[in-house]
């Protein structure tokens, strides 16, 4: 394991992974059918103390 | 009879320290495990003469859903920690602006600043945010704290740890780790308490009534694992002693470096950034008295945040001797995290959208915007500084120094505060704070305070900087380095100056809560309100 | 949209949320902290650096009690500026029996990687005691009680054993022999044939002006006046080096 291979691995596949997820993640967050539970749940503060 | 086993735990623990204190290695551990010895034999005091000797069973049952007595003493432990720390920072900065101000050995330069910045961060710092995260968790779980008294053990265990950590940095007790500077056994107790936190806190989110575990929680949460796991890894290290203070890192140099650093960024993403979003993402909506802007938003700041800060901390080794490889990959990671940072910075002041002249009338409102505003403001200058270029005039100097304090100063405390006077008359039960224009007054004591300080420290650390690597036409340096320390000598004055009105705030909020809790209300005009009166039309 | 639900499993399961946040946070310090212990590159191949003596661990030690660190760096960055005000650039190698580094982070006042042999013992006990009466302009504390407080020598060999269970290659002798030579190296009256070898280069003889006493000052001088002296770098070679 030395420091070439490493960087080879990190400049491709690792940061294709990386940037994959995240879109993902992204998606993820702001799919619509998420809509409506993310409403309810930023009301939770606001109920009665 | 009550509390009467921590009673024979706490007159054990002393009895303990004594034989430390006794069969100690070296002259400091002695001193320190006399500390320990005296602040738990005092604590078992206090709880025998408190002690109340009826049967266990008389004692009446809590009716209110949630626990809030150990929120309450963390209010009164942020404030008084947050005066301390402010003080001691006005007292380094003094010393730095008039080095005659250093008392030998005890309160020199190098042992008060660890005190100041542990002081303020973890002391003031932790105890607003094991208080508010109390807060929080109860109300959006609907669920009482989890695991009764262990909240008290918290609490408690926590202010046992500052002592502990305040008086060895005076008796010379360092590992020179920064911001992690208490030595292994004090680092061992913190992780118990620590556990017993995440305990309570986790044990809370599990009992809740509600489906959803809101994202102020997520940023808590967040916050107790990933510094338990920082503080694990950073604090390795062998002791010579059991019986001595003195312990060595198993890392070495540049490995060594990187872990600090590692833990050292993430002190600051974790800990006063991550815990006060958790701040943010409840007390602002709660004041504003309307959801948080975009709720999934919050979402992907959380996770971009939290997954991008960690791998941040190389960027405090720029041009050192650590890998360049590293190197870049902090300056990569770095300016990513402006993005999280911006979208949470929105985020927190967008919920403000149709309710804008709060800022005007709620001086509360306008404490928590500036707050948000230098949020932003230090995750961008942040960024920038992490730039190698920039870096490279920038790293050693005053500058990092500002940015520091505008984002701890701005941010942290100014959060902080508002959390404060939103807290103090809900949990005594007082209709209204003693006065709002107080709060006024702390606002501009602080908010020129920061100002005169960030833009002070911003200038000397250029200068700085440039001073040092100015060339004349012969090619020699210009300046020696006594020279460029002799130009601080004005910049140390006025900063020096820029903390005292810091403190000065402060210690008006620390009136100011003090008459709320005792249930005084003074007698002032009332604030401006929403609607001004109309102007004829020209 | 089974996918799309299990995202809610995640919003409303507290340990998954922890065990995801876990995770999320450790992907960066893995990769950025374990290559370092892995790569061959990461410290150079240098000559000349050893442990320190007894006496220096000493000094080292109240380096770190007094906050030295605070105000001043050791690490010297490769600009023109740095390299003709302090020497030459640090090397990672330079540090590697270091536990903890000493790197630093601010310079309120000079680097001080290469500050060995740059001034007398006299220089730095005066300046020690009473900073501007050397340098006006200094804003540094006064550390006169060090010269009035022994040194503790007793437990050293703890010391010395610790450093050797986190990696320094510190030998039986020079653990059997830390007491003696910890005493040794500060008084010129001693043989100190034995330090030398076990330490090359060490300074030798009185440092804080008082050879009756052996003194924290005694110590702290001895570290100072041996910092960044070790390398060799008429051997060294940058090329090697390369990270």
């Amino acid at each position: 394991m030395d420091y070439t291979t490493l960087r080879h691995f990190a400049d491709s596949w690792g940061l294709l992974a990386m940037t994959v997820f995240f879109i993902g993640a992204v998606l993820f967050a702001l799919r619509p059918g998420g809509k409506q539970a993310a409403e309810r749940a930023a009301q939770i503060p606001l109920k009665e103390d | 009879m009550k509390y009467g086993n921590e009673i024979v735990l706490l007159a054990l623990a002393a009895f303990a320290a004594l034989l430390g204190a006794a069969f100690a290695q070296d002259s400091q551990f002695g001193a320190h495990m006399w500390v320990l010895f005296f602040a738990l034999a005092g604590g078992a005091t206090v709880l025998l003469r408190t002690g109340n000797y009826a049967p266990a069973a008389a004692a009446p049952a809590d009716s209110s859903p949630y626990m809030d007595g150990p929120i309450r003493y963390g209010v009164i432990a942020t404030v008084f920690w947050g005066v301390t720390g402010f003080l001691v920072g006005v007292v380094v900065a003094a010393q730095l602006a008039f080095p005659d101000l250093n008392i030998e050995p005890w309160l020199n330069f190098g042992r008060l600043r660890p005190l100041h910045t542990s002081a303020v961060v973890f002391a003031f710092g932790g105890n607003a945010l094991i208080a508010t995260s109390f807060y929080v968790v109860q109300r959006t779980s609907r669920a009482r704290l989890f695991g009764g008294n262990l909240a008290w053990y918290v609490f408690w265990g926590y202010q046992l740890f500052i002592v502990m950590a305040a008086t060895g940095y005076l008796l010379g007790i360092t590992q020179s780790r920064e911001y992690a500077e208490p030595e292994w056994y004090v680092d061992i107790f913190l992780t118990i308490v620590w556990v017993a936190y995440l305990a309570v806190f986790l044990g809370t989110i599990l009992n809740r009534k509600e489906p959803h575990i809101y994202v102020a929680n997520w940023f808590y949460l967040a916050f107790i694992i990933t510094i338990a796991m920082l503080h694990v890894v950073n604090n390795l290290a062998v002791p010579a002693s059991f019986l001595g203070s003195k312990s060595y890192s198993l890392f070495s140099g540049v490995q060594d470096a990187l872990t600090q650093w590692w833990y050292g960024h993430n002190a600051v993403g974790f800990f006063l950034t991550a815990g006060f979003l958790g701040m943010m993402y409840y007390f602002v909506p709660k004041q504003v008295e309307r959801p948080v802007y975009s709720y999934r938003l919050s979402i992907i700041h959380f996770w971009s945040l939290i997954f991008l800060y960690i791998w941040a901390g190389p960027h405090h080794l720029h041009y050192t001797a650590l890998p360049d490889w590293a190197q870049t990959l902090g300056m990569v990671f770095s300016i990513m995290l402006w993005m999280p940072s911006w979208g949470g910075m929105i985020n927190g002041l967008m919920t403000l959208s149709g309710a804008w002249d709060k800022i005007r009338t709620d001086p509360i409102v306008r404490m928590m915007v500036l707050a948000i505003a230098f949020y932003g403001m230090s995750t961008f200058e942040g960024p920038m500084m992490s730039i190698k270029a920039v870096n490279s005039l920038s790293h050693y100097t005053e500058w990092t120094i500002g940015h520091v304090h505008s984002g701890a100063l701005g941010w942290n405390g100014m959060i902080t505060f508002g959390a404060i006077y939103f807290l103090v008359p809900r949990l005594w039960g007082r209709e209204r704070l003693y006065s709002l224009r107080l709060v006024t007054w702390h606002f501009w004591l602080a908010t020129l305070g920061i100002v005169v300080y960030a833009a002070v420290m911003w200038v000397a650390g250029i200068s700085q900087g440039l001073m040092w690597r100015e060339y004349d036409e012969q090619g020699f340096l210009v300046y020696s380095f006594a020279e460029s320390v002799a130009a601080m000598a004005p910049y140390y004055v006025v900063r020096t100056i820029g903390g005292l009105m810091y403190l000065a705030g402060a210690l008006v909020m620390a009136w100011n809560v003090y008459m709320t809790i005792r249930g005084h209300q003074r007698q002032e005009e009332p604030m401006p309100t929403s609607a001004p009166a109309l102007q004829p039309a020209q | 949209m089974a996918l799309l639900d299990k995202h809610k499993t995640i919003e409303k399961n507290a340990t998954l949320l922890l065990v995801g946040t876990l995770l999320v946070v450790s992907i960066g310090g893995l990769v950025q902290i374990t290559p370092l212990f892995y790569l061959e590159n990461t410290i150079e191949k240098v000559e000349g650096m050893r442990p320190y003596s007894p006496l220096e661990l000493a000094g080292r030690n109240i380096y770190i009690r007094e906050g030295c660190y605070t105000c001043h760096s050791q690490m010297i960055r490769p600009f023109r500026d740095e390299v003709e005000r302090y020497g030459h650039y640090s090397l990672a190698a330079e540090s590697m029996y270091d536990h903890p580094f000493q790197w630093g982070s601010k310079r309120t006042g000079p680097d001080l990687a290469r500050v060995g042999n740059r001034y007398s013992n006299e220089w730095h006990v005066q300046h020690l005691v009473e900073p501007r009466s050397v340098v006006p302009e200094s804003v540094m504390p006064s550390y006169a009680f060090l010269k009035e407080t022994p040194l503790a020598v007793k437990t050293i060999s703890y010391d010395l054993i610790a450093n050797r269970r986190v990696g320094v290659p510190y030998s039986d002798e020079m653990i059997a022999s830390a007491d003696a030579d910890i005493k040794a190296q500060a008084d010129p009256n001693a043989d100190t044939s034995g330090v030398l070898a076990r330490y090359p280069k060490a300074k030798l003889g009185d440092f804080d002006g008082d050879p009756a006493a052996l003194t924290e000052m005694d110590a702290l001088v001895a570290y100072l006046q041996m910092l960044g002296t070790l390398v060799d770098f008429s051997t060294y070679d940058p090329a090697t080096g390369y990270r």
